[in-house]
């Protein structure tokens, strides 16, 4: 179990506890986190559950890896800490975590 | 007007569900044209997953979006059905006598006894990168395909993006261009990797300019871009652009659909759960496209709809004609029509 606040683009945070297992994407479908769209339910092929990975947290995330790369190239505002969140999966280690969500998915 | 094309059925999609319909259809003795705005057959497993498996496919314990397209064409091979690639269907409508006009904006005018729209989550769009203003640009200096090669003569060309299209298209329009600059967040690419190799040539040479970063703002009137503004490592640069290539991917739109008089709920076609009539006696909806209580979007599901459309399309073309439930095992003038006997 880990605890994953989602920030929206407005400044709500949202609170989630995620399975570990699971991936940091579908707590944000089961929670209902506005903007975070997941058009093709986790496969990696849309990047539309982009998140913004909170600073403290990047080495521990990871980096993306080279499938999801370039998936992020059709991400809308991409910065540094971009991840898919749909490749992120919960482990004891991310209890605490803090991801944004950006202004719009695509 | 070109001539009119006339069919038993026109499938508009041609995803894995259009591809299954023609079989159906076939072994009815329907003939089949396909419409798709993509340039290949089968829609999002061809465009969103060609490497990825699926395995919720019948007696396919693992098969890739790639592969459950090539198996469905071999499938579908002897009902010789007509792909029509590269076009968005525009119009459909209704004829006095009750036939369909279906037509495209290649200006092509089909006439069909019966309309299949098997358009899944709509038509593939290519994706508008997030510049503010950019819709002001978008068919006079914006383009995010090149139909007309003249449109880029001599001008002061930006591509973005590092698929195969934006590198194909950077290789191909320097000739032509006064300038041409590549812009892409990242130094990877996903392109051929001989393209890339190619361009980072034309680079070295000079006759390409190469920025790592993105665009972060369109500057020009009236629709005449003049500049643009580059976000890169250091800040933004301003630099000259006539005409801007953005190659972003492609996301699925709805699109004409909405205009055909049909009823829709929430962008989806709601049908029969007998025969996947849409509100319009003639035109059915089968896979991604349609709902009714308990639809699942999956393509299974898709294949099932076809199977019975079929039965109620065969009674709109052949009316009055007793339609005889076979089986493919045993019936053999099934199997003659298959080829196989
Ligand atoms: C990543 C991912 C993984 C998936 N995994 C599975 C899985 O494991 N199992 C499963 O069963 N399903 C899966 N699906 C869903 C499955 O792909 C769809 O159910 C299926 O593609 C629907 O087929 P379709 O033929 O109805 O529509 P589509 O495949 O969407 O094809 C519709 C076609 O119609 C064209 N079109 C639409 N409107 C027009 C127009 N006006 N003019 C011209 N062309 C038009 C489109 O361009 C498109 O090519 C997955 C989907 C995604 C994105």
């Amino acid at each position: 179990m880990a605890k994953i606040t989602f920030v929206t683009h407005d400044g709500a945070r949202i609170e989630t506890n995620a399975e570990n297992g699971s991936t940091v994407m579908e707590n944000a479908i089961r929670n209902a986190v506005p903007g975070i769209d997941a058009e093709c339910g986790g496969a990696c092929a849309c990047a539309t559950c982009h998140v913004y990975v909170d600073e403290e947290w990047t080495s521990t995330t990871g980096e993306p890896e080279a499938m999801e790369e370039d998936m992020l190239d059709f991400a809308y505002d991409v910065r540094p800490n971009s991840r898919l969140s749909c490749q992120i999966r919960v482990s004891d280690e991310l209890d605490g975590l803090v991801v944004q969500v950006p202004e719009r998915q695509a | 007007m070109s001539e009119i094309i006339k069919t038993d059925v026109v499938i508009i999609g041609a995803g894995p569900v259009g591809l299954f319909a023609v079989f159906e259809l076939g072994l009815y003795d329907l003939k089949c044209h396909l419409i798709d705005i993509l340039d290949r057959p089968g829609g999002q497993c061809a465009e969103l997953y060609p490497e990825k498996p699926i395995y919720d496919i019948p007696a396919w314990p693992i098969i890739s979006g790639h592969d459950l397209t090539e198996k469905l064409m071999e499938q579908i091979k002897p009902f010789a059905p007509q792909f029509h690639f590269n076009r968005m269907v525009t119009k459909l409508e209704r004829q006095a006598d009750g036939s369909f006009h279906v037509e495209t904006d290649e200006a092509e005018v089909f006439e069909a006894k019966v309309v299949v729209i098997a358009a899944g989550g709509g038509s593939f769009q290519p994706k508008r990168p997030p510049v503010p203003g950019i819709e002001a640009y978008e068919g006079k200096s914006v383009f995010y395909s090149v139909r007309r090669m003249e449109e880029f003569c001599d001008q002061d060309i930006l591509i973005v993006g590092g698929g195969d299209s934006a590198l194909d298209w950077a290789l191909n329009l320097q000739p032509i261009a006064r300038s041409l600059t590549v812009v892409h967040r990242r130094a990877e690419f996903r392109a051929a990797p001989d393209s890339v190799k190619k361009m980072f040539e034309l680079v070295e040479s000079g006759s390409v300019r190469f920025e790592l970063g993105q665009v972060s703002g369109l500057k020009g009137e009236d629709g005449q871009l003049t500049h643009a503004t580059i976000k890169g490592t250091e800040g933004e640069t301003d630099i000259p652009v006539t005409r801007l290539l953005p190659f972003f991917g492609l996301t699925m739109k709805l699109g004409p659909i909405a205009d055909w008089g049909l009823n829709l709920h929430e962008n989806l076609i709601p049908v029969s759960v007998e025969t996947f009539e849409t509100s319009e006696p003639g035109i059915f909806a089968i896979g991604d496209i349609n709902t009714y209580p308990g639809k699942l979007k999956l393509i299974l599901s898709g294949f099932h709809e076809a199977a019975l459309m079929t039965q109620a399309a065969k009674h709109i073309v052949s009316p009055g004609e007793r339609i005889v439930f076979q089986y493919t095992t045993s019936s053999t003038s099934l199997q003659k029509k298959l080829g196989v006997n």
